[in-house]
């Protein structure tokens, strides 16, 4: 066990965990933050994908001892009152089904649209393509981003 | 009008101060137009909560201030009928959408009935039993302002939330005279004079309100916020984790294990073998492949758990044959050689039409093995004591995991709880619910509340899931290109695949349906619309082939045979379970709308599907360009007839999954085993669709009906396949097996 003081979505959080425990289960089992999914464990599907600084990381893979004093941003940090433009052109698609992987997927393309703000559809496919959707919400989910870019015609 | 009986309990304007917390909760149609800021339209209509409820019966209560709860009885597993039932119950009610907060049921089975996730069939089910709810609700409100306004109850009339007596000028809102009619009498006691009708009239379609509108997802602003809502979400106070270790293989069971290492690593409580099922155990159908004994580990954290299941030696023995897919796939092909002893339905003498054809057609097709995979592992969270057993978690069949835990946990069914949340994907395999009796015996023996988790490897490889499949199909033509005979022979890994009724049967005089099933040692269950999901493909594919050979369009030869069902069906019509006309509207309807022949499409390779299951009608045109073994589909149109659409921003969202999700499945899919053990364990190597391989553009067209709601969860999935083969055949000019069609490689020449 070591004790690590971590940056989660601009709040000081210390805890005492094994070095090679995942930021997933740090945030989800030790900090409660569980709008962070589990979904494969090896970075295949994107349901656990967060913040480092600005990129998007699969958190599942990710040691809380390589987090260091990067800033971590989850789902519940990505905004303060769940006005951020991906979550709403989310709402406004009405994209989700089950609505499990999307917490993963809204990370995703917010971390797109930072570092591209007008992305063209093929980057749009392409940035997305890390996370799976078992319920096959891909073509809301590329309108949500597309529109959230203010990029839509 | 319609006037149904009601069945509804007695009881009404029962006043339930301990229901009532006062405050602010937050309405979900707040965000009925975001285009403004979301925040300030959150802010404009935050519903005050009511300082009183009054439950006029088990699926609503009003508050005094005209809030309405409305319980959505049915499981949630992605197919939106948490949004849907509440909106049947609210159109009844005649309320405002806007003030309707929706909570999930907990398992009640005297005020519900079928709280079940399955089969397509929560709205087609619920339909009446929900309507019913909001329309007594109403007539009692209607009938507790006739008394306190001394006028007659035919004279009053509802709007909004509102009730009106149009000569005397009064108005009341419904928790004012809920209120009102409440004080009347004792509280808990039903007013007197205000009974529960035993007759109730129900609206016409055509003055629906809510009922065929765009309503949002009631959980839409949680999702997208990460709020708790799922089962792997929960977390209580002293909850411990808990995880399984099962056989390696079907056909092993535990034997021994050497825990003592594993057991002193950090933070874990206990590990030990546990008895899920003991032999007298009185399970049920969901049980399915329920494993009896397996190990326990009960720790404080997932990873920790998990580092212990590494570290952990566990024996097995073997108990029965060790299947491969080698051995399924001869085994199957040596079955569908076979005759079984008895035809499904046989009419007409197929035999003797295939002598007199001018043309026979046959082909086989083929399909793996599939896992569910639902993107929330299995999960539940249970606390057993010796008074009580509480179970929380993601299940498609809480009723029979209740019982189950009757037998298993030897005690009455008024002592457990078993409580729904949103599942995280459920395709069926949460109808199986051994991980519900699984975590309840897991905490009963540890004394502890606990939350049982599947890793993704536990989930793939210990699963019920979709058999494997083999069909073969003949054909025979007339020199005119009539089809004169039709056989299909299907096998399948514990079932049998042919739904002998369905069409063509009823559209052929001389036409056999046969069917057999493998018996196998692993475990198979429903999987989204089971059997129709790969048999619909396999003999729209076959019947492109037959059309093909018939020198018709793919479209004209079906609507032909279709034409022959409606005016002149063999054998009994009433056999046969669909009715031609809708189907033939589906397809007439699809080939309008893609502009089936024009060539607007220049470049594209289009192919046609259309099938019916779950009671609805779906036909689907898709084009495509093949890039390299991949297809790039460009668009699909695809018309539904499920009779009233509930909610059509919702249902369209279902009808574009379930094509993603047949698209996937049919392209990139399959589960193989080894000596009984399946080949993949996680997404690295079960390969399931990507946002890049997903069609570009879906366009949905709802066949605009009066019909009670019908099926909508899984119609739209099976006869996909069969629209992408037939595009792949247009591309390539070779046709489709076998399932996945990214490794169906032509045979090697030379």
């Amino acid at each position: 066990m070591a004790a690590y003081t971590l940056n989660i979505n601009g709040k000081t959080q210390e805890v005492d965990v094994d070095p090679s425990t995942p930021l997933l289960w740090v945030l989800r089992d030790h900090l409660k933050l569980v709008g962070t999914k589990y979904g494969c464990g090896i970075a295949q599907c994107g349901a656990c994908t967060v913040h480092l600084d600005d990129t998007a990381i699969r958190s599942c893979v990710t040691p809380v001892s390589s987090v260091g004093n990067q800033e971590v941003t989850t789902i519940e940090g990505l905004s303060e009152n769940g006005d951020h433009p991906v979550q709403k052109a989310w709402l406004e698609e009405d994209v989700p089904q089950c609505g499990y992987c999307q917490a993963g997927q809204i990370m995703s393309a917010a971390a797109l649209l930072k570092k591209n703000p007008a992305p063209s559809d093929a980057e749009i496919e392409s940035a997305m393509n890390g996370n799976i959707c078992r319920c096959g919400t891909y073509l809301r989910i590329r309108k949500a981003v597309k529109s959230a870019s203010g990029t839509s015609s | 009008m319609t006037l149904v009986k009601t069945k509804l309990g007695r009881r009404a304007f029962i006043k339930n101060s301990s229901l009532a917390s006062g405050g602010l909760v937050l309405g979900f149609s707040w965000l009925a137009s975001c285009k403004d800021t979301v925040a300030e339209k959150a802010m404009a209509s935050t519903l005050e909560m009511p300082k009183e409820w009054f439950e006029i019966n088990g699926f609503l209560k009003i508050g005094e201030n005209g809030v309405v709860t409305i319980m959505s009885p049915n499981p949630e597993i992605g197919q939106n009928v948490k949004t849907a039932m509440p909106m049947i119950v609210a159109e009844e009610l005649d309320v405002d959408w806007k003030n309707v907060i929706v909570e999930q049921a907990p398992l009640n089975t005297d005020v519900f009935t079928r709280q079940l996730a399955g089969g397509s069939q929560s709205i087609r089910a619920g339909w009446e039993g929900l309507r019913m709810a909001g329309a007594t609700a109403r007539k009692m409100l209607k009938d507790a302002a006739a008394k306190a306004w001394n006028v007659p109850v035919d004279e009053i009339t509802t709007e909004g939330g509102m009730l009106h007596h149009k000569s005397s000028g009064k108005s009341a809102g419904y928790g004012e005279m809920a209120s009102a009619a409440a004080k009347v009498d004792m509280p808990n006691e039903t007013p007197d004079n205000i009974e529960v009708p035993e007759e109730i009239e129900l609206k016409e379609p055509k003055d629906f309100k809510i009922i065929g509108t765009d309503r949002m997802n009631v959980d839409g602003a949680k999702i997208v916020t990460g709020k708790p809502l799922f089962g792997i979400d929960t977390q209580r106070e002293g909850m411990l984790i808990a995880m399984i270790v099962h056989p390696p293989a079907f056909g092993m069971k535990y034997k021994s294990m050497d825990a003592s290492s594993a057991k002193s690593m950090a933070g874990i409580k206990d590990i030990f073998p546990v008895v899920v099922y003991p032999e007298d155990a009185e399970k049920q159908w969901s049980d399915g492949g329920g494993i009896a004994e397996l190990v326990a580990i009960v720790g404080n954290s997932t990873w920790e758990c998990m580092q212990a299941k590494k570290a952990l030696k566990v024996e097995w023995e073997q108990v029965s044959r060790l299947e491969s897919s080698k051995y399924h796939d001869e085994a199957l092909t040596e079955l569908l050689n076979k005759a079984p002893d008895e035809p499904a339905r046989k009419d007409g003498d197929v035999d003797k039409a295939f002598k007199n054809a001018a043309k026979v057609v046959e082909s086989v097709y083929t399909a793996p093995y599939l896992a569910h995979n639902t993107m929330e592992p299995m999960n539940f969270f249970a606390h057993v004591t010796p008074e009580k057993a509480e179970l929380l978690g993601p299940i498609q069949t809480p009723e029979f995991l209740e019982k189950t835990l009757v037998s298993v946990l030897g005690m009455p069914a008024e002592k457990i709880d078993v409580m729904m949340t949103r599942m995280g994907g459920g395709f069926g395999r949460r109808l199986y619910g051994p991980f519900g009796v699984e975590a309840a015996v897991i905490s009963q023996k540890i004394g502890a509340p606990i939350k049982l988790v599947y890793t993704r490897e536990d989930d793939m490889t210990q699963g019920t899931y979709r058999p494997s499949y083999k069909v073969r199909y003949k054909a025979g033509l007339d020199d005119k290109g009539n089809l004169i005979a039709w056989h299909v022979r299907g096998v399948g890994t514990n079932d049998d695949l042919v739904f002998e009724n369905r069409f063509p049967a009823g559209a052929v005089d001389n036409y056999l349906a046969e069917k057999h099933s493998l018996e196998t040692n692993i475990t198979t269950g429903a999987w989204r619309a089971p059997r129709s999901n790969f048999i619909a493909g396999a003999e729209q594919a076959f019947m492109d082939e037959v059309a093909e050979a018939a020198g018709k369009d793919p479209i004209e030869f079906r609507l032909e045979l279709f034409d022959r069902a409606i005016k002149n069906p063999v054998g009994d019509p009433e056999k046969n379970d669909y009715e031609p006309e809708r189907y033939a509207g589906v397809l007439k309807l699809v080939k309008e709308k893609a502009n089936w022949n024009s060539d607007a499409n220049k470049g594209k390779s289009r192919g046609v599907s259309a099938y019916f299951c779950h009671n609805s009608y779906v036909a689907q045109v898709m084009d495509l360009t093949m890039e390299g073994d991949t297809p790039n589909i460009d668009k699909v149109w695809c018309a539904v007839d499920c009779g009233i659409v509930i909610n059509p921003l919702s249902a369209r969202n279902q009808v574009e999954g379930g094509i993603v999700d047949g698209v996937g499945h049919a392209t990139y899919s399959a589960l193989t085993f080894e000596d009984g053990k399946p080949d993949q364990s996680n997404f690295d190597k079960y390969r399931l669709i990507r946002n890049m391989e997903a069609p570009m553009e879906i366009e949905t067209f709802f066949v605009d009906n009066e019909i009670d709601p019908t099926g909508l969860g899984e119609p739209s999935l099976p006869p996909i396949s069969g629209a992408l083969a037939n595009a792949m055949y247009k591309a390539t000019g070779r046709r489709y097996y076998n399932q996945p069609f990214i490794s169906d490689k032509p045979p090697l020449v030379g």
